[in-house]
């Protein structure tokens, strides 16, 4: 394809305008004259301090003033939902788990709630194996939430912010690390159940952190809500009514912010929900102050959701019964640092060829799915995440779609930055809280 | 659904095919010779003589589900039936499965049943949660379906919308103008599948660059890898290698 097909010049009423799509930096410069004309195009991103991951917005601005918005997507593809179709559906966990990179455990929980309801098994989940989901998506959503408050904070010239606030979320990786050996992208939750039980260890560091988290977010509280500079950028910016999300299709925080308590949390419980004890946090000034203090409410809450659930966490299996399903041995670390479990090795190589047998054709072919299609939706930190999983009775998933709320969400920039300020689209796309990993897939 | 098998080979013996995208490395000439689910180790000229690289599994077609359909699904249905004048001819089957209720509709009718599902006030369906296509192919003749999720908030409901289009004519209307959010989500229908929204605003691809051939997710779509040498050994590409179906 040649430069021409990329960026069309064309004339109108109201003069030469662009169709911009990539690569065309020269021909959008070139057929343009900076001197007689006032307008003026900026491209923000792909490679920007204060775009999130790689995200290219095009701007028309008059002085300082955008006229027009456009977000270009897609730089960061990695063909997640093409790769799925093969593996097999537990190996999918660690396919997903790597798209939006801030909210592993909710990849991974969505993906395996749509194969435990594909097979039908979603009410034989383990009551520990859901505890632990709650517990691990809550302190995810809080990490989440910390890496939104510290790099808006950094954007918005905050620089403190930043480093609390990842400071916070690097203890919650810790907690991740104890129970799965990994601090992101883990793989954690699997069809069926956990791929490992929560050690003590984990539960003693997750009630250290219940010690001093509150303390610590009523300290950014105290930092940031009484800051002139912060209350300039973030009140009355970047608009949006609950019509104006609901038509765009924007949930999570900026929703609420707008007023709507809409959370799949309570509206359409999974794993749950309905029998914790927490409050929806909302706000109706629909700006980014809104959305920061329905981030900075919701942490508070989820930090109530995940001390009642290590209240609730009884000893017990953490998955399904079903040896169909569930791999025959719970591994543990050996002396020889290897995932082992010397007892299986001891039955399958003394007494039963068959387990042998089993466990083979268990890990290397996988189970079966019977045909059809679900869709399953959790709240994300940053929304509604949907999973679209069609299987056609294979070993691996026909078909994997992401609802990827960052992705639904960044549609949103045209709406929240034209008519405003070029500072204010900083604030305003950082108050989506877009994950890049998430929305390009 | 119709089952169609794949074509037969000379004396049921699989042929060596040479590996897909192994010269290029670029997005493959001409797609594999099997379509997905075939066979019990997926590819074929692997050397395997148990005969179960022939294997065609059944397919199960997909049924309409018979009423009462339970739930809010029947309420849904009548409010639909009274809301929208050409329901008879638009809905081609209702689907019950799951848990799940999923309206397979006429593809040029989508727009119009979008428009009712939103604005009806016993429908409510607000926010159109996702859209995305999923390909067929080899089980259906409209291979192309277009899959949208509806969700009412008033109602705490949610409904499948389902529009099967062929790949020959992948034309279907946009729904952008009742649900502004479809924008992005066909687009990448679009980009990944082919399918075609017409009265979309700007349908251009999304994720795939600009100039990209071809439309990644569909099936007949090769990967386009290359064999990796590993200790000695050669690892054929995911689409190339003998696993499990």
């Amino acid at each position: 394809m040649s430069t021409a097909d990329y960026a069309k010049a064309r004339e109108t009423t109201e003069g030469k305008v662009f169709t911009v799509t990539g690569g065309d930096w020269d021909t959008v410069v070139g057929g343009h004259d900076p001197v007689s004309e006032e307008r003026i195009v900026v491209n923000m991103g792909p490679q920007h301090p204060s775009t999130h991951g790689v995200l290219r917005l095009v701007l028309e601005l008059e002085g300082e003033t955008v006229t027009e918005a456009r977000a270009v997507v897609g730089y960061l593809h990695t063909g997640i939902e093409k790769n799925l179709e093969y593996r097999n559906w537990t190996q999918g966990t660690t396919f997903v788990t790597r798209a939006d990179y801030l909210a592993p455990i909710f990849n991974e929980t969505a993906y395996c709630i749509a194969v435990e309801r594909l097979l039908g098994i979603d009410e034989e989940i383990p009551q520990r194996a859901n505890t632990i989901r709650v517990l691990m998506m809550e302190l995810n959503r809080i990490a989440s939430h910390l890496v939104w408050l510290a790099t808006t904070g950094m954007e918005l010239g905050a620089l403190s912010m930043m480093i609390y606030g990842f400071r916070e979320r690097e203890f919650i990786l810790d907690i991740f690390e104890i129970a799965s050996g990994l601090r992101m992208n883990m793989a954690y939750i699997r069809p069926g159940g956990l791929a490992q039980d929560l050690p003590p260890e984990g539960v003693a560091k997750i009630r250290e952190f219940l010690k001093f988290m509150p303390k610590r977010i009523d300290e950014y509280e105290r930092l940031l809500s009484g800051n002139t500079v912060w209350l300039q950028r973030t009140q009355g910016v970047a608009y949006l009514d609950a019509t104006g999300c609901l038509a765009l299709g924007i949930t999570g925080p900026v929703l609420r912010a707008a007023g709507l308590a809409w959370d799949l949390r309570k509206t359409m419980p999974y794993c749950g929900y309905e029998t914790y004890d927490f409050e929806v946090p909302t706000s109706t000034d629909a700006d980014v102050w809104a959305r920061y203090q329905v981030r900075i409410n919701e942490m508070r809450q989820s930090l109530r959701i995940v001390e009642q659930a290590l209240n609730r966490l009884q000893p017990g299996p953490i998955m399904v019964e079903n040896r169909k399903i569930a791999w025959p041995a719970q591994l543990a670390v050996g002396a020889d640092g290897l995932g082992n479990s010397l007892e299986h090795v001891a039955k399958i190589m003394g007494q039963s060829m068959e387990a042998l047998i089993h466990h083979f054709k268990l890990v290397t072919e996988g189970f079966r799915v019977p045909p059809g299609q679900v869709y399953v939706s959790i709240e994300a930190p940053r929304g509604e995440l949907g999973v679209h999983a069609v299987s056609d009775g294979g070993t691996r998933p026909y078909r994997v779609h992401y609802r990827d709320p960052s992705f639904v969400n960044l549609q949103a920039i045209p709406a929240l930055a034209e008519g405003g300020l070029l500072a204010d689209v900083i604030a305003g796309g950082a108050s989506l809280d877009p994950v890049m990993g998430g929305c390009d897939r | 659904m119709t089952t169609t098998g794949p074509a037969e080979e000379p004396g049921g013996v699989p042929v060596s095919e040479p590996p897909v995208g192994a010269t290029s490395g670029a997005p493959a000439e001409f797609p594999p010779a099997s379509p997905a689910g075939r066979g019990m180790f997926g590819v074929a000229g692997s050397g395997d003589t148990s005969g179960f690289g022939g294997l065609v599994r059944r397919r199960v077609a997909v049924v309409g589900s018979p009423r009462p359909y339970g739930g809010y699904f029947d309420e849904v249905y009548d409010a639909l039936e009274e809301a929208y004048p050409g329901f008879d001819d638009a809905i081609e089957k209702v689907v019950v499965d799951r848990g799940e209720l999923t309206l397979h509709i006429r593809p040029e009718r989508i727009r119009e049943v979008c428009q009712a599902m939103r604005d009806d006030a016993a429908l409510r369906f607000e926010l159109c949660s996702s859209v995305s296509g999923v390909d067929y192919l080899g089980t259906d003749e409209r291979r192309l379906h277009v899959v949208y999720q509806l969700t009412s908030l008033t109602f705490r409901r949610r409904v499948r919308l389902e529009a099967a289009v062929s790949a020959d004519d992948p034309h279907l209307p946009s729904v952008t103008s009742v649900y502004p959010t479809a924008d992005w989500q066909e687009r990448e229908a679009y980009d990944m599948f082919g399918v075609i929204f017409d009265g979309h605003p700007n349908l251009t691809r999304i994720l795939m660059p600009d100039d990209w051939e071809g439309y990644p997710q569909r099936k007949d779509y090769p990967l386009g890898g290359v064999p990796v040498e590993y200790k000695g050994a050669e690892i054929p590409p995911p689409d190339l290698r003998r696993s499990y179906q």
